[in-house]
């Protein structure tokens, strides 16, 4: 869209679980609204950030929390070309999840490897 | 140095405002520019004029709206985290039908492309967050 040239390399670094704060989905929305601006695009999930692409969540008025289950937008990030989802490893074992848990295709990576990418970053948001 | 600044917590509740506050002074006072700061989540509560503070504790709002007058910094506050939290300016109040309006002086309301748009513009975007 603007600033048309400049293209950076952005990493949404996503930290927290998907529900106890609005945390996860302002970044998603953030993601969305990103996605206009053309720029190499990766999110990567640490800690109880690793809940957010849990598959089967249930977050109906029936389940206890009444809100709204914003995780099939993960989904939909494919269509902005936004294809680089990292998981970090070391968060997801701690929480006894495994890569078929999650509701779109991760790429599971060591911390190691994720401070490494990170190194490669121009701009890393934090949620 | 062209800095970007991203707030993402509330003032007084959490120390991100007061430490995004003192960084974004001290680089300014060093000959850095810093070409916005964006609040978000809950940070878009530093851009409220009716906060009252008490008389012997700093004001965090009138803090970011004088050095916004002093160095006519750009203080974007996004719509969709503010229009959650009730901070409205004096056209979307009437946008959106409400009886009032808060924004405090030197903030302007805008959108998350702004904030992107921070992240390539800037040689940084320092991120102040829990």
């Amino acid at each position: 869209m603007e600033e048309s040239g400049t293209i950076k390399k952005f990493m949404y670094l996503n930290r927290k679980a998907p529900y106890g704060t609005v945390y996860a989905l302002e970044s998603l929305e953030v993601v969305l609204i990103g996605a206009a601006f053309d720029q190499e695009v990766s999110l990567a999930f640490v800690d109880d950030g690793v809940y957010q692409l849990k598959n089967n969540q249930n977050t109906t008025v029936n389940s206890g929390i009444g809100m709204k289950d914003f995780s099939k937008t993960y989904r939909a990030l494919e269509d902005y070309d936004i294809d680089k989802l990292y998981v970090e490893k070391e968060s997801m074992e701690a929480r006894g999840l495994q890569e078929d848990d999650f509701i779109v295709p991760v790429q599971i990576i060591n911390s190691a490897q994720l401070a490494e990418l990170m190194t490669q970053q121009d701009v890393i948001l934090s949620f | 140095m062209k800095l970007g600044i991203l707030v993402n917590e509330g003032p007084y509740q959490h120390q991100a405002s007061d430490s995004a506050y003192h960084y974004t002074k001290a680089a300014l006072e060093q000959g850095h520019e810093i070409y916005r700061v964006f609040f978000y989540h809950d940070g878009v509560n530093n851009g409220t004029r009716l906060t009252i503070p008490p008389q012997d504790d700093r004001n965090v709002i009138n803090r970011w709206s004088e050095l916004a007058k002093q160095y006519k910094l750009d203080l974007v506050v996004c719509i969709a985290a503010a229009q959650r939290r009730g901070i409205l300016d004096e056209n979307e109040a009437k946008r959106q039908g409400k009886d009032a309006h808060n924004l405090a002086e030197g903030f302007r309301i805008s959108g998350l492309g702004q904030l992107i748009e921070a992240g390539i513009q800037s040689d940084r975007l320092i991120v102040f967050g829990d």
